[in-house]
């Protein structure tokens, strides 16, 4: 992303795919299988300032730029879509909205040490039921005079039993729709707050995420986030943001399977030649090339909108909706050009393949995305 | 404790080398450059005598031309306090004696208490410069150390020799050459990067040197590149068909790697 990025980019590229190289692809596949948490991993890569990359240095934080931010994402994402998921949802759907939303002292005590690379974040939105719907999330919470009490049920939360700090959403009657919902800051080591064993999953497996309990979890007044019925406004204010970081994970896995689809099509010979020789194939491999081009230069034009003052849905929405499908179908010609060695765990794509799903699926499914892009565009019509 | 650390910047390991129209240089389009990795391993043993409060000021020092700030930039960022830029070099590329010299002119009249060199720049592979630059400054040398212990006044100093490790005191300063183990180097911190922003990077130029790359590169040349040449492509292998007559097959594999090979 070369589009008015600080001096520092090439730098910080050279940091990362350096540290990806030596660190995070030796163990990936082995990662993957085990489902182990890379703790070690991470706590290098807090301490590189990879937990705080847009928070400003004053608190904490390394003080890139958001273009920045998304190069970080996908050069991971390239070698390990695991730790890309981990290292967004710290710096993204947990990190934005504290220092977007929270005051000094919130940022002071919650964000510092996040920034500073010494914990993990994460984002509570999500429930058994109320999954595209989240504004029927049900999870509720009383004020009981000098603090918040909260109970229910979120599920499929990134980073549940391995960060210290969420932002959680909760409502104060669900009768009361969207404007009921607050943002508190959770700290996992609370009373009441039971994580449940880590779901088993099809891909990004060496990412953890899983079910939290709230039981009469007791927040201090002093953790509400912004004001009272304000928290749906901010948890979809994070996903426009955050969904800049899933667009560039989803890029960053497809650039990774094109280059593994590349070097297999340049060393396996079929009918007395390189399979990238075979016109079918090359021009297969061409239109892998020219989508993950087409999702980067999307990606771009939505970062560039967040970079305003006004809001971005429609663009970021745009970005992950298209990065998201474009990783897939990347992928999956990818597994196609390896044949069946594809379907083998042997090669690093059938793990891509895996890691791919879900791109299309969180923050936002693809069907989620057109809704909020047709609601733009059905804005827009109305001033025609 | 002052450090000094002399760093030359050289094109990645992994860059695929092309030689230039004229037969003497390499062609530097598409090169990406970096901190010699030797180099990595003296910045490394400054910036933990700084972790350890033990040194209070790591300068960086290098002889290159005006790219070679980025590797200035990249050992700042690692948490070098300064950064001197001795504009120049591209003349004298190679040899050892013409960038001791330019160094030794630029270090002589500072502070510090030992200086810290890779054994040798990849690529050109001398193994000479940090040699000529202690002569050149009369301090005692140690080269190929692999690790220090820091005394007051002075060090003591494991060199790889071959077959084991040969124990060395000094008194400081000196000029240590640093070796592959000595330490592992660290990656600067995001903060370190925008941090190196802000840090002073001074530029000489040779003149202020009292030198002058022509007459290093022309009258007192000690080097001189005639040509290069890269290593002979690999011949491509010989496959011996065995399915129908693996017998015949084998007794072929074993004629070739007796006859041509000369395996035994
Ligand atoms: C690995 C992983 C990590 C996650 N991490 C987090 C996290 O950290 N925090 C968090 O809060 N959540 C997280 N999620 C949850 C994720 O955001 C939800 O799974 C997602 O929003 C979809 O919700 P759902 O699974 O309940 O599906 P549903 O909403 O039940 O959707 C099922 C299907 O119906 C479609 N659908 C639903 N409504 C409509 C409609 N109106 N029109 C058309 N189609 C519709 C959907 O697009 C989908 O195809 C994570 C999920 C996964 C898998």
């Amino acid at each position: 992303m070369e589009t008015s990025v600080g001096e520092q980019y090439e730098q910080v590229r050279d940091l990362v795919v350096s540290f990806c190289k030596k660190k995070i692809a030796p163990g990936a596949a082995k990662r993957d299988q085990s489902a182990e948490f890379p703790s070690g991993i991470l706590h290098e890569m807090g301490e590189l300032g990879l937990f705080g990359i847009f928070v400003p240095e004053e608190l904490g934080g390394a003080g890139m730029d958001l273009m920045t931010y998304l190069m970080i994402i996908e050069e991971i994402a390239k070698v390990d879509a695991s730790i890309a998921v981990t290292i967004s949802v710290t710096n993204s759907v947990c990190g934005w909205p504290l220092l977007h939303f929270g005051t000094r002292e919130q940022q002071e005590r919650y964000l510092r040490p996040i920034a500073s690379g010494e914990e993990l974040g994460g984002f509570m939105l999500t429930e058994p039921e109320a999954g595209s719907d989240a504004a029927s999330l049900k999870t509720r919470y009383r004020d009981v005079g000098d603090a918040f009490i909260l109970n229910g049920t979120k599920a499929w939360i990134t980073n549940a039993g391995v960060a210290k700090t969420f932002v959680c959403m909760a409502t104060k009657d669900p009768s009361l729709g969207a404007h009921g919902i607050s943002a508190f800051i959770l700290d996992a080591d609370q009373e009441g707050v039971i994580f449940d064993k880590p779901e088993e999953k099809m891909g990004l497996r060496s990412s953890k995420t899983g079910m939290v309990t709230l039981d009469n979890v007791r927040v201090p007044k002093s953790a509400l986030l912004g004001r009272e019925g304000q928290g749906f406004s901010i948890a979809l204010a994070t996903l426009d943001h955050s969904r800049l970081g899933i667009a560039a994970q989803a890029v960053g896995i497809a650039r990774g399977a094109l280059e593994e689809a590349l070097r297999y099509a340049r060393d396996r010979r079929q009918f007395g030649r390189p399979l990238y020789d075979h016109q079918a194939i090359g021009f297969r491999l061409a239109e892998m090339d020219t989508e993950i081009a087409a999702a980067r230069a999307l990606l771009q034009e939505a970062a560039r909108a967040a970079m305003t003052p006004r809001r971005h849905s429609r663009e970021s929405a745009r970005a992950k909706l298209f990065a998201s499908e474009m990783c897939n179908r990347v992928v999956a010609s990818a597994i196609q050009i390896h044949g069946g060695y594809g379907y083998s765990k042997e090669y690093a794509i059938e793990r891509m393949y895996r890691d791919a799903r879900v791109t299309t699926v969180y923050e936002g499914t693809s069907e989620v995305q057109k809704i909020v892009i047709s609601r733009a565009l059905k804005q827009a019509a109305e001033s025609l | 404790m002052k450090c000094i650390v002399c760093m030359t910047h050289v094109p990645d390991t992994a860059s695929i080398i092309k030689i230039g129209a004229d037969g003497k240089h390499i062609d530097e389009t598409g090169i990406k450059w970096i901190v010699s990795p030797y180099d990595e391993y003296a910045l490394e043993e400054a910036l933990k005598l700084a972790d350890e409060g033990k040194a209070d000021e790591v300068t960086v020092v290098t002889y290159g031309p005006q790219r070679a700030e980025a590797g200035l930039r990249e050992c700042l960022a690692r948490g070098a306090h300064k950064a001197v830029h001795i504009v120049g070099g591209e003349k004298t590329l190679g040899d050892s004696l013409a960038i001791a010299k330019v160094l030794a002119a630029a270090l002589k009249d500072r502070e510090y208490d030992v200086i810290l060199v890779g054994v040798k720049g990849v690529g050109t592979d001398n193994s000479q410069v940090g040699q000529m630059l202690a002569e050149l400054l009369d301090l005692p040398h140690v080269s190929n150390v692999v690790k220090i212990d820091w005394n007051d006044g002075a060090v003591a100093v494991e060199r790889e020799v071959e077959g084991g490790h040969e124990v060395v005191e000094s008194p400081l300063p000196a000029v240590l050459t640093a070796q592959k183990g000595l330490n592992e180097p660290r990656y600067a911190a995001l903060k370190g990067i925008m941090a190196a922003k802000r840090k002073p990077v001074e530029k000489i130029e040779l003149s202020a040197l009292g030198l002058d790359e022509d007459t290093l590169a022309g009258a007192d040349a000690t080097y001189n590149v005639r040509s290069l040449e890269l290593p002979p492509e690999k011949a491509a292998g010989t496959i011996i068909q065995g399915e129908d007559d693996p017998q015949a097959a084998a007794a072929e594999l074993v004629k070739l790697l007796h006859e041509e090979a000369k395996a035994f």
